[in-house]
């Protein structure tokens, strides 16, 4: 691989930083390191190192390597800004590879909004390490000193003489190898001309155009085309099979058989869809899915393998003197990722190496899995990033990825995988179901002395792993690298000083479908749950909602963030809720704030909703959001992600509800799993707080976490119903109005 | 039964050689044609990523048999302009960075201009209802809305 690796550097003259996890461990002890406890894990066993962050070419156009991939956040576009703005060249001139695992380095799964936190600030040491050398070049050559050196737009330049350089002419010919500088100084943030900067977006001409080409369009020179006919049941077993009418489908070419795994191949697309509908396929009768209309009692019944405490502090068990005590029950429904596109993968086999090029967020733990399932040396299988659809963790990118790779060992020829509507509503992985107990203790003023709150979900251990679907069909080892569903019970501890706390995870051995992160995992369920019960401590207290959590906060930052929002959203002090106007349609404001994980981006935010009183029918009319995420590296990048977490988590908490009868998902398109529309689309304002000297950490996710909080509060300042249950369907509102 | 079906598309006489007239358009333009614009999101009509102009309406090209499109004229992303050259409504999406995974975006640009070839000054409400049939899961309404009014010389803030 290395060789390799070195072949595709070689081919020009140019100047690399290479880069191995060694020095960046050593730095971390150097810089404000982001908390273990945020990594996902999924990552590990730590790979060799590797070659290549950053490539001068000897046309002075800059390559950065990346293995985190974009997933349509823009994060190329903030990359090339990073490694821009610290070498001082245009930002026209760098460009950006990602997530090919013969490429670019293992810098873990894109997700939990770290891509900017861990990967640009990877970047950004490469890049100054590569500007250091090229200076110290330069004052050679110019015979100048260091210090009387300036950089403008990639020329480095002998201050008032004009005598300079360009980092063309100094990388030449030559191939010069250097290792990143953990210690390289970095540029002052105050002299930043590209980073900070709402610059466009480098993909969005080619998307808007149909130039663009997503993994959906990628073709490959005698490519054929299958789809998958999935189990009658989740775990059925194929009793037998009859694929005559499929056969004389013109373009017909074979069935692929293994397992449990059936699939039909044909030279076209469309044969291969009417061949999918063309076989007879007999399953067994499996029926071992819980009753979904008694999820959360059958959740409550499922056995616990650990309970973990997360927070303590003071003792919830001890003496309290409380004036009042309130008890609360959460539950958020299982959901699927519900990209757009369906999933879409081509897999090539040949002389026992596998190429697989994916929309994967995580290819390098795709690259393992995929070498475990057939017995490979990680080598052996390579795996190249191409946009996809929005995924919002993982969808089935990496599931069509096996499957791919399945049939291209039958058939020997390159294989192309879509996934139908019905196998990525019915098949991703799923955002598994979530349920909260909470209890509380308040003084005579009405300020919590103790707060307890559980939460059930699914262990994460390798038994409820995201393990490949295809993998499991046929029977091939399922092994997951220490995977599991993206540290879900983070954001549960609470950053309100009560004076005793207990939280607890309940990690149980079983969950209905396949398990994995989806965008804000955990922290998204976890926050709703914990900013539903402060509301309702408030308004038991008869206080304001936004001064009750002043009240419990200590740290600065997020009191600002707080009167911040209070101004943005011209907020109205209210001592408790109530209906506001007596008509049918009422309308409420309800708040919402997280520091996410305890450690990263703190956000807030103000709903405004409008109940109809008779039909139970929810409009969130308008979000405004305060938010701050330290350093910005692009603001318009920021407002793009927390508009689309408003939009989407709207979403989730109004709509969205995976059905399934005993042995199937029963959602399969958008009429039966429905998703917000135009029409209910809530306006967004937004206050960015920028903090040039600060870690950059992520705007992937954070807003999503408060969402559901502030629409439920909202409701509630609009009716008096508090609203415990994800979605938040018609039905339940009118049964929560009924009270 | 193999057929020959001529029609227009993107201003060029176009024949194309199917297997199956019943096959969707959707597949005959993305695989037989070259095309990448219209992209497949669902295959049953409901979600809008599909969308192409047949005689300057909206239609899904998912649902529609490549048989239905004889004699007419059909139009793509790619036939309303380039990166180069793009249409003023490709243009606004550009300018109000109305995009983030950008699967979604071919419907919404090719429903939104067949609404403004009829109406080219909607209102926001007429621009939302028009777009109600059209899907985006990344959460991009509010900037989508905003180019649409941006391309239509109405008030894009
Ligand atoms: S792909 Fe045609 S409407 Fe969804
Ligand atoms: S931009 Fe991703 S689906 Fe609309």
């Amino acid at each position: 691989m290395t060789i390799s690796r070195r072949g595709f550097l070689q081919k020009s003259g140019s100047l690399v930083v290479t880069f191995s996890l060694a020095s960046l461990a050593s730095r971390a002890q150097t810089t404000p390191a982001p908390p273990s406890a945020a990594q996902p894990s999924v990552g590990a066993p730590p790979p060799p190192p590797v070659d290549g962050f950053i490539a001068i070419g000897a046309d002075g156009k800059v390559t950065v390597f990346s293995g985190k991939v974009d997933l349509g956040t823009g994060v190329r576009t903030a990359i090339a800004q990073i490694a821009a703005e610290e070498l001082t060249v245009p930002f026209t001139s760098v460009e950006v590879i990602q997530g090919d695992t013969l490429l670019t380095p293992d810098q873990g799964v894109t997700f939990g909004s770290l891509s900017i936190q861990n990967g640009g600030t990877q970047i950004r040491l490469a890049a100054a390490t590569a500007r250091e050398a090229l200076l110290g070049k330069a004052a050679e050559k110019l015979g100048v000193p260091r210090t009387e050196l300036t950089i403008h737009d990639g020329r480095i330049e002998a201050k008032g003489s004009g005598k300079g350089v360009t980092y063309a002419e100094l990388v030449g010919g030559k191939k010069l190898e250097i290792k990143l500088d953990p210690k390289a100084p970095l540029k002052d943030t105050e002299s930043y001309s590209i980073v900070g900067k709402p610059v466009p977006r480098l993909d969005i001409p080619g998307k808007v155009t149909g130039r663009f080409m997503y993994m959906q369009d990628f073709k490959r020179e005698g490519m054929v085309h299958a789809r998958v006919i999935r189990p009658a049941g989740v775990k059925a077993s194929l009793e037998s099979f009859d694929d005559a009418a499929a056969k004389k489908i013109p373009g017909f070419l074979t069935t692929v058989r293994r397992g449990n795994f059936l699939a039909v191949v044909a030279k076209n697309e469309w044969a291969a869809i009417k061949a999918s509908r063309a076989v007879k396929a007999k399953w067994s009768d499996w029926a071992g899915l819980p009753d979904g209309s008694k999820i959360w009692e059958w959740l409550r019944q499922v056995k616990v393998n650990k309970d973990e405490v997360l927070q303590k502090a003071g003792d919830v068990a001890g003496p309290i003197k409380a004036a009042k005590k309130l008890t609360a029950t959460y539950d958020f429904a299982i959901h699927t990722h519900g990209s757009i596109g369906p999933s879409c993968a081509v897999a090539e086999a040949k002389d026992g190496k596998i190429t697989v090029w994916t929309a994967s967020q995580a290819t390098h733990l795709l690259q393992r899995q995929l070498a475990l399932m057939l017995g490979l040396k990680d080598a052996e299988v390579r795996c190249i990033y191409i946009d996809g659809s929005g995924c919002y963790g993982r969808n089935g990118h990496e599931d069509a990825a096996a499957d791919a790779v399945l049939i291209a060992l039958e058939v020997k020829k390159p294989v192309r995988v879509q996934w139908s509507r019905a196998d990525e509503h019915g098949w991703d992985p799923k955002g598994p179901p979530t349920l909260h107990d909470f209890r509380a203790s308040l003084d005579e003023g009405g300020m919590p002395v103790s707060w307890e709150s559980e939460v059930f979900l699914p262990d994460r251990p390798a038994k409820i792993s995201c393990a490949l679907v295809g993998a499991q069909l046929s029977g091939l080892p399922t092994d997951v690298p220490s995977g599991h569903p993206g540290g879900v019970q983070q954001s549960l501890a609470i950053a309100y000083s009560v004076p005793n706390v207990k939280v607890t995870a309940h990690w149980l051995d079983e969950t209905p479908f396949r398990a994995s992160w989806i965008r804000t995992p955990g922290r998204m369920q976890n926050t709703y749950a914990n900013e539903s019960f402060i509301d309702e401590c408030a308004a038991a207290a008869g206080i304001d909602p936004l001064d009750y959590r002043r009240r419990l906060l200590k740290d600065p930052r997020g009191l600002e963030l707080l009167d911040r929002l209070a101004k943005l959203a011209n907020w109205t002090p209210r001592a408790k809720g109530s209906a506001r106007g007596g008509g049918e349609v009422v309308t409420g404001r309800g708040m919402s704030y997280v520091k996410y994980e305890l450690v990263r981006t703190y956000v807030g935010v103000v709903a405004d909703v409008e109940v109809n009183r008779k039909t139970g029918a929810v409009k969130v009319k308008k979000f405004y959001i305060a938010h701050d995420c330290g350093q910005i590296i692009n603001p318009d990048g920021v407002r793009n992600q927390l508009e689309g977490n408003v939009v989407q988590t709207t979403s989730r908490v109004l709509f969205e509800q995976l059905t399934f009868d005993r042995s199937k998902v029963t959602s399969l398109d958008w009429a039966t799993y429905p998703i917000l529309t135009f029409p209910d689309a809530p306006a967004v304002a937004i206050d960015l707080i920028d903090r040039p000297k600060e870690v950059p950490w992520g705007a992937g996710e954070p807003t999503a976490a408060v969402v559901p909080a502030a629409i439920a509060n909202a409701i509630y300042d609009a009716t008096g119903a508090r609203l415990r249950s994800v979605p938040f369907t018609p039905n339940k509102v009118l049964a929560a109005l009924k009270g | 039964m193999p057929t020959t079906i001529a029609f227009r598309l993107n201003g060029k006489a176009t024949r194309l050689r199917v297997d199956d007239p019943q096959m969707p358009l959707l597949y005959a333009l993305r695989n037989d044609l070259g095309l990448q614009g219209p992209r497949f999101g669902c295959g049953l009509g409901q979600c809008g990523a599909c969308t192409v102009h047949v005689d300057g309406e909206a239609v899904r090209s998912c649902v529609t048999p490549v048989a239905a499109i004889k004699g007419r004229k059909v139009v793509t992303l790619e036939g309303l302009g380039t990166p180069e050259h793009p249409d003023p409504l490709q243009q606004a999406f550009i300018d109000e960075q109305a995009v983030q995974c950008g699967y979604c975006i071919n419907g919404m640009i090719m429903q939104a201009k067949a609404m403004l070839n009829a109406n080219p000054h909607p209102t926001e409400d007429q621009i939302r209802q028009e777009l109600a049939q059209n899907l985006c899961r990344c959460g991009t309404h509010v900037r989508i809305v905003r180019a649409i009014q941006r391309a239509s010389g109405g008030d894009a803030k």
